[in-house]
């Protein structure tokens, strides 16, 4: 039995094990590598995207769960990369080794999402479920507040000043 | 100049007026670098730095990126020599070709110290080149020339594009002496400049290894024996009925599981069993055993010794004595172990993936398939972390024999619980000091004993103190054992570094001293009469201190409780102040300050990355890390019971470098040796606790 879902806008039809985990099913039958495998037990968030909108653990999450649904992953956040925050990740030059970023992306901006103006209690408490190996949680935390600065400047439909 | 290769002033004529300049890597006597100009034939390059006509400037970054930033310093440095903008520079990460590389490998902070001369030579000697073509083309003296933004500017207001002069260029006689910039010029070097590879990071580009998909390609997990096991039997019956299992097969004691998707093999896996010999395997009580018995022996390694310690010890007025001691750590990168290997039937071997040290993968695939190493072809990749554990290749090396029984490309894949239980471990350690004090509270007699386990020298007996102190003795014991380790982020020092600074700080204390005073009056000491060979430079060691002396306002913060430490290691220095606060009754790390000479910085972006990530990593391992053994199984497997630090846990940190313009040394571990021993030092100050073993929290 086909499972059909729509993921990063496109209609997909997969059929497979209704027990395959979302994060699978994207990097092994949807050709899409970007969403990480970290730990396989919803601790590290490396894997992290969009069901419904809503950041969730995609190595826990039987495809069957997510019938019908609404998928977006770090491929399909913008059309081109031009996200605030992989705008705010660049500029800041967050990324150490890179692996969990996607992870971390897709929370930070589900997080702006539900709350354009966080206070920076509200992005260290936001952020903390997803584990980065490197130690790039400063950085992390500064371009959360950046992004959020950068949609909102967007909104008022003044410029993005960029550094060289 | 040795070379068995070709010969290195190799001109060729050109073709299609691409200009590549390369330059060699495998001068053995130092700093001296050759040029070599070759043509680029289809689409391969065979040297570093090519520049076409539009004045696109390609690079190729041989060193694996693991994290370090690499991929972005080493480019910034010939960008800067060559004068170019660097939003004109492409960076491509280089396969393995050791024809052109040398030192092509992610280990021991090393890649800028050995390669800086090299790549400024690389820059500086085709802009010299760039310039002579345009004198040339305009009949004017050459010294009249200058650069700038990859342009040569004329004394009459001239202006030639280095891509529109490549034709020219690429005919002149390689030039032997080359000028480097004043570093007052620099445009790149010291600035920040942004990781090459964000965009593809950002945007989930699949970079990684275990990204990688290859044609007819299959998947494979392998289950692994306890350490020091033998496997009997398996039964696989159930597994090879499953949807999509092309195979299970069994070598060296291990059972691997073949399919063709990643759930499926998982799935099939959980059905395997494997029976193994029963057998005296390691556990928690084997390892305290050994240490018990190496602090015991007479039959210790020497590795150390000054003046005569037992008399001076004896002499003493006080004697301070403590034992510290550090578990197994994991290196848990967030991308677990994975590798491709294509042992193809014509004999040839496709290895691909990410590896620290893609040369010895080579080599030890060559070998287990007793084929020649040029058969074996490395493709890299871009590494999710690896902190040591990725300079073993025993994942490459099951790729390749898998691939070899199977006869199939095959990507093997570690979960987690793989990972984390499949070993090569940071050594565990047990450390046992003592100090002579005299009258005066000045130390007259340092001691320290270095039991590890698979550790080899569990002590590095050069270190400062020592060399400032009359009477040294330090000696190792290695205890065997089936656990496997290895090399992790800092060797040896990484926790070393924590027990020497915290005894240090007893040491201070005993005798009545201020930490940073002391360690100032030693320095003074090995300056102007060192106590036999010493392996630092007292100047920069003092530097370090007292900037972050000065930068954390030492003991002058109050109800902040300071800690300081500060080490030498992979040729950089880092002085550290930790600040603690009591916040709900508990002792709390809220702020470090770290002042770092690792000479000139590159990229002070990646420089600041590296000094806070050593920091959050050092602080994270201190608190939380260990495995346990039972029976030679480790545990926990999983980010569920082995806790890493997280983004709500992390201090605020002040990163600062010393503005010297010394010749760069390595970042990538320098900064996590002292954490350990700056966090112990600020909770002893907050608690009256010594903290004696990692994890501090348990």
């Amino acid at each position: 039995m086909s499972i059909q879902l729509t993921v990063n806008k496109k209609k997909m039809s997969l059929d497979i094990d209704p027990n395959t985990p979302l994060l699978w099913a994207l990097r092994d039958h949807m050709s899409l590598k970007g969403t990480k495998y970290g730990c396989g037990i919803a601790q590290c968030s490396a894997c992290t995207v969009w069901v419904n909108g809503e950041a969730t653990r995609s190595c826990v999450l039987p495809i069957s769960a997510v019938a019908n649904a609404d998928i977006t992953t770090i491929e399909g956040l913008s059309d081109h990369g031009d996200h605030p925050v992989q705008v705010a990740w660049d500029e800041l030059d967050v990324p150490q080794c890179g692996y969990c970023q996607a992870g971390q992306i897709m929370t930070a901006a589900s997080l702006l999402k539900k709350k354009p103006n966080p206070s920076k209690t509200e992005i260290v408490d936001g952020m903390s479920g997803n584990i980065c190996r490197c130690g790039t949680y400063h950085r992390i935390q500064e371009a959360v507040k950046l992004a959020s600065e950068i949609a909102s400047k967007k909104k008022t439909k003044s410029t993005v000043k960029k550094s060289a | 100049m040795k070379s068995t290769r070709r010969s290195f002033i190799q001109k060729t004529a050109l073709f299609s007026g691409a200009f590549c300049l390369g330059f060699d890597w495998f001068q053995a006597n130092g700093k001296e670098v050759s040029m070599v100009q070759t043509t680029m034939e289809s689409g391969r390059f065979n040297a570093f730095l090519a520049i076409d006509p539009s004045g696109k400037i390609i690079l190729y970054s041989p060193n694996p990126e693991i994290g370090q930033g690499i991929k972005t310093a080493f480019p910034v440095v010939v960008a800067e020599e060559l004068d170019v903008d660097w939003k004109d520079v492409e960076v491509r990460q280089a396969n393995l070709d050791t024809q052109n590389f040398e030192r092509q490998l992610t280990g021991g902070s090393g890649a800028l110290k050995h390669s800086w001369e090299r790549l400024r030579k690389a820059g500086a000697t085709a802009r010299k080149m760039f310039v002579q073509a345009a004198a040339q083309t305009w009949n004017v003296d050459a010294s009249t020339c200058k650069t700038s933004k990859g342009f040569v500017l004329g004394p009459k207001g001239q202006k030639a594009s280095y891509g529109s002069l490549v034709a020219i260029a690429s005919k002149l006689p390689v030039p032997t002496e080359v000028t480097y910039k004043n570093r007052k010029d620099y445009q790149i070097i010291g600035k920040r400049t942004k990781g090459v590879d964000n965009q593809s990071v950002v945007t989930g580009k699949p970079v990684f290894g275990l990204d990688i998909e290859k044609p007819g390609m299959v998947i494979a997990q392998i289950i692994r024996p306890p350490f020091g096991a033998t496997l009997k039997s398996f039964d696989a019956a159930d597994a090879l009925k499953m949807p999509g299992i092309v195979d299970v097969v069994s070598f060296k004691n291990k059972v691997a599981i073949v399919g063709k998707s990643t759930w499926e093999v998982m799935k099939a896996r959980g059905t395997v069993s494997c029976k193994y010999n029963s057998g005296d395997f390691d556990s928690d009580s084997t390892h305290q055993k050994w240490f018990d018995e190496g602090m015991k022996t007479d039959k210790a390694t020497v590795q150390r010794k000054d003046g005569d310690f037992a008399a001076a010890l004896a002499r003493s007025a006080k004697v301070v004595e403590a034992t510290y001691e550090c578990p197994f750590i994991s290196h848990s990168p967030m991308e677990p172990m994975n590798f491709f290997a294509d042992v193809r039937a014509d004999g040839t071997v496709i290895l691909a993936g990410p590896t620290q040290v893609p040369q010895s993968a080579q080599k030890a695939v060559a070998s287990l398939l007793k084929i020649d190493e040029k058969k074996v072809e490395v493709e890299l990749s871009k590494m999710g972390g690896g902190f040591g554990r990725r300079l073993n290749n025993d994942f490459a090396l099951d790729a390749a024999e898998l691939s070899s029984i199977i006869k199939k490309p095959v990507k093997v894949m570690w979960t987690r619980e793989d990972d984390m239980g499949g070993g090569i471990y940071r050594p565990a350690a047990r450390y046992h000091f003592k100090a002579g004090l005299d009258a005066s509270g000045n130390m007259i007699a340092f001691y320290l004993r270095g039991v590890g386990i698979n550790a080899g020298n569990a002590t590095r007996q050069d270190n400062f103190p020592v060399g400032a102190i009359e009477n040294v003795l330090v000696e190792s014991v290695n205890q065997v054992s089936a656990v496997t380790t290895g090399p992790w982020r800092a060797p040896i020092t990484n926790f070393l570094g924590y027990a020497e600074q915290a005894f240090l700080d007893e040491v201070a204390e005993a005798g009545g001293k201020d930490p940073v005073q002391m360690r100032l009056d030693w320095l003074a000491r090995a300056k102007s009469n060192p106590v036999g060979k010493i392996t630092y430079e007292p100047d920069r060691f003092i530097e370090v201190i007292k900037q972050a002396a000065e930068k954390s306002n030492w003991k002058k913060k109050p109800g902040i409780y300071q800690g300081f430490s500060v080490y030498f290691s992979h040729l950089s220095y880092v002085a550290q102040v930790a600040d603690a606060q009591m916040v709900d009754g508990k002792a709390k790390i809220t702020h470090v300050t770290a002042v770092t000479d690792c000479g000139e910085v590159v990229n002070l972006s990646g420089a600041e990355n590296q000094i806070k990530g050593a920091i959050i990593d050092g602080m994270g391992h201190a608190l939380f890390a260990k495995l346990r053994f039972n029976d030679g199984v480790a545990s926990p497997t999983n980010f569920n019971g082995y806790r890493l630090i997280k983004g709500n846990e992390i201090p605020t940190i002040n990163a600062y470098f010393v503005d010297n313009g010394i010749e760069p040394t390595g970042l990538g571990e320098p900064a996590l040796p002292p954490t350990g021993g700056s966090i112990a030092n600020a909770l002893y100050a907050a608690t009256k606790k010594r903290l004696y073993k990692q994890p501090f929290e348990v």
